[in-house]
This record gives C-alpha cells, structure tokens and sequence, in this order.
C-alpha cells in the first residue's frame, strides 16, 4: 500500500503544470477557450513534445502509459489550468484506436487532431443511437463532439446491423458546425449524409465502454484539479477580504463550509484513486461510475459554494474562479451526469 | 501508487480472520449483532483472548508488549473485528492512558499500571467531562488542593463511559484556581475505591446505560498518583487528543453495517421483491456505498500520512468528520429500511417469541438514537471545523 506518485508521475506533473502555467495562464486561456477553433497549435505541440499523447496510450501501441495512474496524472494537471485543449477526445481515440488495432502514431505525435462521436442529439445512450452504417457510409447527426471543431478525423460510434460499430471518418467529408462551450473550449455538431467511413472495429460495444471509463475517469480527475485551485483561491479569498473591520474567513459559517469542501475534496482523491487503481480490472466501469458521480456531486457544490463565498466578485468573468466555477458544474453533463453513474452503482447492488 | 495489499498483509488478514473464528465469543458476536448490552465479562473475556495472542496493545512499544503493526495492519484488524462482530475495545487504558504514561509518566507509574492493564487488572474510564466543560475543556472545576502527600478532590465528571466497570480513573483537575484557565490543570489518577468516589448511572436516549456522572467528594489522592507535573494537564490533554486517533474514522464498522444492510435489502419479501429493487432505496444505498468505498482509502491514506509525518493531528479531524457521518448515514438507512419493524422498543420481551420482531432489527432504531452521540463525543464535529478552519485553512 503506497499513496505516493511515483517519480515518473512526479515528473511529469510537474512539467506539465510548468508547461501550462507559463503557456496557458488564465488570460491566454480565455481567449483560446472561447474563439473558434478553441485550440492553440503553439500549446497543442508543447504538450506532444512532453510526451503527453504518448502518456495516454499502451506502451504496446507505442505509448507509454494508458494505465489509470497515467490518465489521473495528466488530467489533473490540465484541470488545474482549465486547459480547453482537445485532449480527452485524444485519450478516448486512443483507447479506441488500441482496441481496433489501428495505428496511433499520427495521433502520439500530436500531427493528426482527433474526436470521438458518441452523443447524439437528445440522447447520448449507447442504446439510443441512430447513425446508421451501410454500403461504407454513414448517415445521422451526432451532438457535441469534443474538439470537433479541431479535429481531422472523427471516430464514429454507428449502429451497423444489430451491433455498434466504430468507424473513422475525415471532418471534411462530413458537415461539421463548431461552437464554443460555456466552460470553454470547443465542440461541434456532426452531420452525417452518406459521409465515407472506414469501419475500424465491429462490435465495439465494450471497447467504447472501455473508452467511456476512461474519459469518466479523466473528467474526474480534471474536476479534482480544478477543485484544489478553487479551494487555494477560495481559502485565500477568505483571508483577504475584510467586512466589518475584519476577514470573512474569521467568521465560523464560513470557516465551517471551506472546511466541508476540503472534506469532501478529499473523498473525491480518494475515490479518483482508487478508480485508477480499478482500471483494467473487472470493477473498472462500476468504479468509475462511483468515482464520476462522487466528482460530480462534490464540484457542483464546491462551485456553489465558491461563488457564494466569494460574494459578486465570482460572479464577474475577469475573476478566475469564475471560470473554474463554470468547468466545475458543467464536467457533470459530459459523459453521464451523478444520476446517470448512480444507477450503474444502484444495478451493482440490485444483481442477486 | 499502489492500493494492493502486500502477501504479507494478506496472510495478516487470514490470521486476524482466523484468530476472530477461534477466539471470539460466538455469543458475545451475537450479542454485538443483536446490539444488547454486553457485560463486564463479555469485554474482558475478548479482552483476555486480545492479550493472549499478543494483539490487545499493537500500538505499545515493544518492550511493553507492543508489536509495531503497520497503520495498514491496524486497519486490516479494525476491519476484520467488526466484520467478525467483536466487542469494541474500551479505549481508556489502553489507547489513551497509556500514551501518556509512555510520554509523561514516571517508570514507576509505568510498571505498576501497565501491565496491569494488559492483564485486566484495572479497568480505566476517562474524567474529563464535566457538566459546565464539555468542548470548552479549559473550564473545569474539578478542584485538586495539596495536602501533605496527597490531593484532596472535590468536583463532578460526567459522560463517564463505562464507569459503572472501572476500577480507576484518570482525571483533569484544577490545581490552581487564578492565571489562565488551561495553566493550572493537572492530570491525576484515582483509585474509584477512594471512599468520596460515587458513579450514577446516566440513561441515555434509546434506554441504555453506558455513560455515568461520577461525584468526587473530599476525595484523597496520593501525590504519586499525578503524572507530569502539577498544572501540566493541558499539555498531556491535548497530547492525547491528538493521540491514537487509530480507527477514529469508523471504517470497519461501515462496513458491517453496509453489508449487514445490503443483505437485509437483497433477502426477498413475502411478495418476492427485494428492497434493494426499490429505486429510491437503491439510490440511498450506492451514494453510501460511493462515499464509504472514498472513506476507505481516505482513511488508509490519511493514517499512512500520518504514520510517515508522525503527526496525525490534522488528519484525524477529517476522519472524524465523515467517518461519522458516513456511519450516521447508514444507521440512518438500516432504521428506514424497517420501517415499523424498528418501532418495538429493544428488550428482553422480545426474546424467545417468534411473534415478535428478531432483536438485531428491533435494534436498528435504537441504534441510530444512539450513535446521534458519535458526532458530539471526542470533540464534536463543529469544533472538529474549527480544528481544521484554523490548522488546515489557516483562518
């Protein structure tokens, strides 16, 4: 039993977060996070030239990494810079590239952008969707593609018969309308018309369950690194700001509610942890199920409470943690919200 | 990172497993199930098995019978303990006393008492409480005047958990009544056999007896019997405090309480449906379940840091916190799931008749009235904030 990060880990955390605190600072970031094509090439090929991509993928696909431990490293380190760059569509394109036996180099060395399609218009249910394959081509609508709006190849999740499939489509072959999110960063809306696809794996349920694990455990642990800062901003906020001849920290409410948050903050290391320490095992999806519900259910009151404590000055977009607030509740949505991961926690407990 | 459990840790596992099939009482498990209340006997029976196989006082140095168990090996013992329904350990001699004579006592003090409290000899109980110093410690009245080679006692301790059983407690006294409150405090240990000594019984909300108001009037104490040096208590005290917080978060008996509350939830009704199958229960459950299966590892991580810093103080804080109010949530959980079946007042009329319902579920709202105090002993969960606002948060 050790808690400690390995020195790999180490390492990499801390260059990653020198890269992104020197090359992704809060007013650099806004600008990229809200104005098409959400995404800076000059930070996109810093983060290749630290092996990052490589980070995320198989040493047997010619990463060096991919295990949980890799994945939770590197998505908290973008989480506390907000980072909008495209990289859990990245992460997930790998996942599924591996299971497909696809080549990933164009994808480790950072040269080709990828998306992942999976959502669609009301509904982002694997049992609800509608794209259809025939004849080599796809046709449907699939809705907020991450990093769409950068990507030049999109991996389509497809019904092909009876099954799901998983194709690769080129972006210019299909319409794609990009747009910014409120938390920054980009996604697209993908139309589909007999579009060219390349089919890469067959029956791929379990493979893109597999990619969606991942990206829930990315999401979380992107949540748990915006979650520390807005805590240090927070706790020093309460320090700083004087009402009635004195800091507001020094009145118990709210000495009472950061000291709740810390809590709560905690379980969530715990528990991304202990999802990490899950992948590749048979409770990997029922894990991180446990680990994106808990993640949600904490941001959303640490963003809550944040704003709260911080009174208007949160309230105004020059403010930081206004910003954090924002990816903070809205990392809930992607990839099934604490309702949706309670329910595969639930039929764990429901199976006789 | 690495949250396996070493082969080692594993074979310790089988041996603690092991050790509660053969040596644990089975009607003394029964009884812990059931939440009756165990006798005097029951504790020290369990108590003598600990001592025996060497494992009643881990956290001892060597010398003293102590084994150096890991904080993961602790936390393996906790959990196997629970799970095997053992009684829990009165604490007050060994986790709490202890320390302080290994810290502050005189060799003397250490080899007379001990050893005897490894052999069962002296039962300890805690006199710290008192009714106008609850958090608020530093304002106790217990007075401690010098008389020759003794102390003359006057005062009242309250909350005195197990004090009905104790051969002796150890007490903060006021030694000087001007200065600061927290400097003229001194820890002093007293024989209950002193005549002046008298323990009332306090009944407490489900029914039970447990905790006591003990009286001290006129009451001698011999000089020898202060540890540290007079007006010293407050250090020793907050010593403790932060002391063998060990198991502080609950962790193990989460764990059987989520199991135990699992399998009643899985066990089909007359109807054939579980209640497991109930959305809204189901929902009530796995958010437990999610935030226990955080608690263990927030709990692992936080004793290993603490082991390696040597410092648990901050930590343990935490741990209260949720560790409590995870284990509310699930008494709170186990009382629903009964619904009327937890109505019946848990007592002996409920024994032996199959027309009513079986003690251990009777037992579930009592239990919840019960662990209502979980969050307010050992320094409640509001000063627990405050501990960490200020250590933590620096606010």
């Amino acid at each position: 039993m050790n808690f400690e990060q390995t020195d790999d880990h180490r390492m990499l955390t801390d260059s990653l977060l020198r890269l992104l605190t020197d090359a992704c600072d809060a007013k650099t970031r806004n600008v990229t996070a809200y104005a098409a094509p959400f995404h800076s090439p000059d930070l996109w090929s810093k983060l290749a030239d630290l092996g990052v991509f490589y980070a995320l993928a198989d040493p047997a696909q010619g990463g060096f990494g991919g295990a949980g431990f890799d994945i939770t490293t590197i998505f908290q380190a973008l989480g506390k810079a907000l980072c909008p760059e495209p990289v859990l569509p990245t992460l997930m394109a790998a996942r599924l590239l591996t299971h497909a036996g696809a080549d990933l180099g164009p994808l480790l060395s950072g040269a080709v952008h990828y998306a992942v399609a999976v959502g669609e218009l009301d509904s982002w249910s694997l049992d609800e969707i509608e794209t259809t394959a025939r004849n080599g081509t796809l046709t449907g609508r699939k809705s907020v593609v991450y990093g769409g709006a950068v990507a030049e190849k999109i991996l389509v999740i497809a019904r092909d018969g009876a099954e799901l499939s998983l194709f690769e489509i080129a972006s210019a072959d299909a319409e794609v309308i990009p747009y910014a999110m409120i938390d920054g960063g980009g996604a697209a809306e993908v139309f589909l018309d007999a579009t060219p696809a390349r089919l890469l794996l067959e029956n791929a349920g379990a493979a893109v369950q597999d990619a969606l694990d991942a990206a829930a455990l990315a999401l979380s642990a992107e949540s748990l690194g915006a979650m520390d800062v807005t805590r240090d901003t927070l706790v020093d906020y309460l320090k700083q700001r004087r009402q009635f001849g004195r800091p507001i920290g020094s009145n118990q409410a709210l000495q009472h509610r950061a000291v709740e948050l810390v809590t709560e903050i905690e379980q969530v290391r715990s528990i991304v942890i202990l999802a990490a320490s899950r992948m590749g095992t048979d409770s990997q999806t029922r894990t991180v199920s446990m680990c994106k519900h808990l993640a949600g259910r904490v941001a959303r009151r640490v963003a809550e409470e944040a704003i709260q404590m911080h009174g208007g000055i949160a309230m105004t977009w020059e403010a930081p943690v206004s910003h954090y607030v924002k990816r903070l509740v809205m990392i809930d949505s992607q990839f099934g919200d604490t309702d949706y991961h309670i329910k595969r926690v639930m039929e764990g407990l429901q199976a006789t | 990172m690495d949250l396996s459990f070493s082969l080692a840790e594993v074979a310790f596992r089988a041996e603690v497993r092991a050790f509660m099939a053969d040596s644990l009482c089975p009607k003394t498990a029964a009884k812990v199930r059931e939440r009756r209340t165990l006798t005097k006997h029951d504790m020290e029976a369990y108590h003598t098995a600990l001592n025996g196989r060497g494992w009643l006082a881990p956290s001892w140095p060597a010398a003293y019978g102590g084994v150096g168990w890991t904080a993961v090996q602790k936390h393996i013992f906790d959990e196997e303990a629970a799970r095997a329904a053992a009684p829990r350990l009165v604490p007050f001699g060994i986790a709490m006393l202890a320390p302080v004579l290994f810290r502050f006592g005189t060799q003397d003090q250490r080899d007379h008492y001990l050893p005897r409290i490894l052999d069962g000899t002296d039962w300890w109980c805690q006199g710290y409480s008192e009714p106008g110093a609850g958090s608020d410690l530093a304002g106790l009245n217990t007075r401690a005047v010098r008389d020759g080679d003794a102390y003359i006692v006057n005062g009242q301790k309250t909350w005195t958990t197990l004090g009905q059983h104790a051969d002796w407690i150890f007490c903060l006294v006021r030694t000087k009544p001007d200065g600061k409150p927290q400097e003229g405090i001194s820890f002093l240990l007293v024989d209950m056999q002193t005549p002046g000594v008298e323990v009332r019984p306090i009944r407490l909300i489900e029914g039970g007896y447990e905790v006591n108001e003990v009286f001290l009037t006129d009451v001698r104490v011999p000089a020898s019997n202060l540890v540290g040096e007079e007006n010293m208590g407050w250090t020793i005290a907050k010593y403790l405090l932060n002391h063998e917080r060990n198991n502080i978060a609950g962790v193990g008996f989460s764990i059987a309480a989520f199991e135990s509350l699992l399998a009643y939830a899985r066990t089909p009704r007359r109807s054939g449906r579980r209640l497991i199958d109930d959305t809204l229960f189901a929902a009530r459950l796995a958010r437990i379940e999610i935030d226990l299966e955080a608690m263990k590892i927030t709990n692992l991580r936080l004793v290993v840091a603490g082991e390696t810093s040597g410092a648990p103080g901050v930590e343990s804080s935490i741990l209260k916190i949720k560790g409590v109010e995870i284990r509310q949530a699930l008494n709170d959980l186990s009382r629903r799931a009964l619904g009327p079946a937890a109505a019946p007042f848990p007592s002996e009329d409920l024994d032996g008749n199959a027309a009513l319902v079986p003690r251990e579920q009777a037992a579930n709202a009592g239990e919840y009235f019960n662990n209502r105090k979980m969050s307010i002993y050992g320094g409640s969960n509001e000063i627990q904030k405050n501990i960490l606002a200020k250590a933590m948060l620096g606010l």
